[in-house]
């Protein structure tokens, strides 16, 4: 007869072990009951953000996403208003007479989440990091004569020429801001990224919960000492309100939307367009757009390469562009994007859509085959790079491609994923040969809004951003620009940068789009920023 | 027996060699560069290739590749090249939720599919047969997150009793481990369950045309008596080998169900070390698959053995 002990297999206990077993998941139930208990009396927001943090310097990378932490951890010296007025945040300032020498001094109470205070050293070891990796910042650093900590609350900064913009680049918004960390973590050379993530913002980065592009856990910073002008835009008083904000990563759009309705989550930054519908139906989500510049669409073209190495054939191509149909296919319902032909936005300062007419349009087939006729277009293929993991911008390329199939351009549509696309626009070599002709990406509104940070701007050939546009014009009146005394005059040369890049046809704006988040009613008081921000919020219980 | 374990053991250190260096190979020629993910859409040409040179990107092939394997013989698997975390750390920390889910779904497979297919094999060619095979059709045949967003209709957002999505390990609580575990491992339970009940019913068929069970009923064994401790037992071993290998797929292949329940296990982290080029993470994740494959296949070898008594090895 077969019989078997039970015993006697592993993994299968015996009667006074299951007992025991049974009693330490009892009690393991017990705590961890008292400590969901525990967590359920801590304000916390959990928000599902547009992207996974994986990277944690937001002095090397770029990334939105970055530039997000950055805000949590970090504060800065000064920071834009609502308005776009540059305000005091960490420091108050003092400018010479002759405009050479800006003098920053710290406000007391200033700390980092370690305890040090925070001193002139950290700043002018944070501003040289800095002003060796941001564009805007280079030329900032060109007019630079030095930066010294004078004493422990003061910084000396001291220009070899008059720089009108020093304070608006000090305050930019996006990517890179000028974050302070402590002289020792500041000291890393520009190169390398960080290891160590002490700041001094009104929230402390939990390193210990961190899961790379998984969830990032941020605790209030009990020593912050906010400024006492309430909240306005990046600037004033950093009250957090809330014990912890958890950024979470659902690479699945719905199940963050589930999860949002079900009450698990409170905020999903950027919720897909075609679910909005089914969020709006419930009552416990608000749908908004938080960031009323949005996103600007827009197709780079290779200067390097025929066809579109002759301004003509840029022309013809532009010409059959037309940024509704872009929108309408990547977005499709306009309430969350608008055509506008003003590389530097519309209803923004600098705003003017000179020379968009035709994108505005819908674009003109019938005139841009004429003109390529005219170019003497031989059929060389354009090689449109369409990246098709990153969702709705994956549509535009193919757009693009049938509008300028239709005007005669002899068109090549490749499909890839995001990163080969970034790692192959990196590629100086023929379009036959592993190079491109055309890809299209978006700019975010606060980066696109000045000749000072816009990204895609720079016309210095190789050294220039992918497509490396020639235009020694438009660099003259980008220097320009940096100079300009006061808005009017700011205002005249962007109006010259906007007619020369659409004459020129250093890139193509297709429009522009929002980013559309949704968030439980029970989280309130949100800023209406560019940069998602957590001070200044409250959650229900 | 010793002397095979030993030997099986060893000649694992060929194989992962050699999907070491195709690993290796196939990534450093894929187009990518961690360098420009790094530093972020809008940073520019040369912002990218200092960045390239500081994380070593630039040196030779085989420079990268040596120093790779000078850390794999200390048992490193190197540094992730986008967060700095160990890559050791981050498959520690992400493999649990994996092996939680995909054990809690062998289990539930298993104690579904095994009954189910006895059932289909005793009751061959009638309704309970068709019924069980029909089942096992469908559930083989929907997709995994076709099952994954219906059940979450169905028990989270309808009925409200179960979490949408997220994950707490056993040691936050078992209650609070099943309530999140409960609805991806029934995701991935469905087509587990279908596998299995066919090689169950399969297999126990087989075995049920042996003589030795034409003696038994001879005998005058109770058919139930037949069916379990003589039919079952002997088809054991295929049934083992489906659950076994079915194992090391689910490790390896739960990457939907983890995106669907966001569920932060090593499929999500595959996936996203691949869309973002992160080298290091890629070749540990595919070396440790390689292990955990090449291991499950040893355990189910050496299981024969238990459940049948004539293989020795």
């Amino acid at each position: 007869m077969l019989s078997f002990n039970r015993s006697r297999i592993p993994g299968f206990p015996n009667a006074r072990a299951a007992a025991r077993g049974a009693g330490r998941v009892l009690a393991a139930g017990v705590f961890a009951l008292a400590a969901t208990t525990a967590h359920a009396q801590e304000k916390t927001v959990t928000a599902v953000m547009h992207s996974g943090l994986r990277m944690l310097d937001p002095i090397v990378s770029t990334a939105h996403i970055t530039r997000n932490h950055g805000y949590m951890v970090y504060d800065v010296l000064v920071a834009m208003d609502a308005e776009g007025a540059v305000q005091p945040q960490m420091a108050s300032w003092q400018v010479s007479d002759d405009r050479l020498i800006y003098t920053f001094t710290l406000r007391d109470g200033l700390s980092f989440h370690d305890g040090a205070d925070v001193t002139a050293a950290d700043v002018v070891a944070s501003l040289q990091r800095w002003g060796a990796r941001d564009g805007a910042a280079a030329f900032l650093m060109e007019a630079t004569g030095s930066i010294e900590a004078v004493d422990a609350k003061t910084v000396v900064w001291t220009l070899t020429e008059p720089f009108p913009l020093l304070l608006d680049v000090l305050a930019k918004q996006s990517s890179v801001p000028a974050f302070i960390m402590p002289e020792r973590v500041a000291a890393t050379s520009p190169d390398e990224t960080i290891t160590e993530y002490v700041g001094s913002g009104p929230f402390v980065f939990v390193e210990g919960e961190f899961q790379p592009g998984v969830k990032i856990v941020y605790e209030r910073f009990d020593d912050y000492a906010p400024r006492e002008e309430p909240a306005s835009g990046l600037a004033g008083g950093k009250v957090v309100n809330v014990d912890r904000v958890e950024w979470v990563t659902m690479p699945d759009s719905q199940t963050a939307m589930s999860a949002l309705m079900n009450g698990e989550i409170d905020l999903i930054e950027n919720s897909q367009i075609d679910l909005l519908p089914i969020l709006e139906t419930s009552p416990d989500v608000t749908v908004e757009i938080r960031d009323p510049l949005g996103y600007q669409g827009f197709a780079r073209m290779n200067f390097k390469h025929p066809p579109f190495d002759d301004v003509r054939m840029r022309k013809a191509a532009m010409m059959a562009l037309g940024q509704e149909q872009a929108m309408a296919t990547m977005i499709g319902n306009p309430d969350y994007y608008w055509l506008c032909g003003a590389i530097f936005g519309c209803g923004t300062p600098l705003g003017d859509e000179a020379g968009a007419e035709s994108l505005k349009a819908g674009g003109d087939k019938a005139a841009a085959r004429k003109m390529l006729e005219e170019a003497g277009y031989d059929n060389t293929p354009v090689v449109i790079m369409q990246a098709t993991d990153i969702g709705a911008m994956g549509t535009i390329p193919v757009v693009i491609a049938s509008d300028l199939r239709e005007a005669g351009f002899n068109v090549d549509l490749q499909s890839m994923d995001w990163q080969t696309l970034v790692s192959r626009r990196a590629s100086m070599n023929p379009p036959s040969e592993g190079g491109w002709n055309i890809f299209t990406s978006f700019a975010s509104g606060v980066e696109a809004n000045t000749p000072l940070v816009h990204p895609i701007l720079p016309s210095t050939g190789d050294t220039g951003w992918f497509g490396w546009a020639t235009d020694p014009e438009l660099e003259e009146m980008r220097a320009a620009y940096l100079k300009a005394e006061g808005l009017e005059e700011q205002k005249q040369i962007a109006h010259d940068i906007q007619a020369r890049v659409l004459d020129n046809v250093i890139f193509v704006p297709l429009g522009n789009y929002a980013f559309v988040q949704a968030r439980s009613n029970k989280l309130t008081d949100m800023l209406p920023t560019a940069v998602p921000v957590f001070w200044n919020v409250n959650i229900a219980d | 027996m010793l002397g095979y374990i030993v030997k099986r053991i060893l000649a694992v250190i060929p194989v992962m060699a050699i999907v070491a260096l195709i690993v290796f190979l196939i990534l450093r020629l894929t187009p990518g560069d961690p360098a420009a993910i790094i530093a972020g859409d809008t940073a520019t040409p040369d912002q990218i290739a200092s960045l390239r040179e500081s994380m070593g990107l630039n040196e030779p092939i085989y420079v990268q590749f040596f120093q790779w394997i000078g850390q794999l013989l200390h048992g490193d698997l190197g540094t992730s090249l986008l967060s700095g975390t160990s890559v050791n750390a981050l498959i520690a920390d992400r493999i649990w939720p994996t092996l939680n889910i995909a054990l809690l779904s062998i289990v539930m497979s298993v104690a579904i599919a095994v009954p189910l297919g006895t059932l289909a094999a005793w009751r061959h060619g009638r309704f309970g047969d068709h019924v069980v095979m029909a089942i096992s059709v469908a559930g083989f045949s929907v997709p995994a997150f076709v099952v994954g967003y219906v059940l979450i209709k169905v028990f989270a957002a309808d009925l409200r009793w179960l979490p949408v999505q997220g994950y707490r390990a056993p040691s936050q609580g078992m209650g609070e481990f099943l309530r999140h575990a409960i609805l991806p491992a029934m995701t991935l339970t469905a087509a587990y369950v279908a596998l299995t009940a066919r090689m169950t019913r399969a297999s126990l068929l087989n075995v049920l045309g042996e003589d030795y069970i034409r003696t038994a009923h001879a005998k005058g064994v109770k058919d139930v008596t037949v069916l379990l401790r003589h039919g079952l037992r002997n088809a054991a071993v295929p049934i083992l080998t489906v659950v076994g290998t079915g194992f090391a797929m689910l490790l390896s292949g739960v990457v939907v169900v983890e995106s669907v329940f966001n569920i932060p296990g090593i499929g999500r982290l595959t996936i996203d070390a691949v869309m973002a080029r992160d080298y290091p993470v890629i070749q540990g994740m595919i070396l440790l698959t390689s292990g955990i494959y090449v291991l499950v296949n040893l355990l189910i070898d050496i299981a024969y053995t238990v459940f049948d008594p004539r293989i020795r090895y």
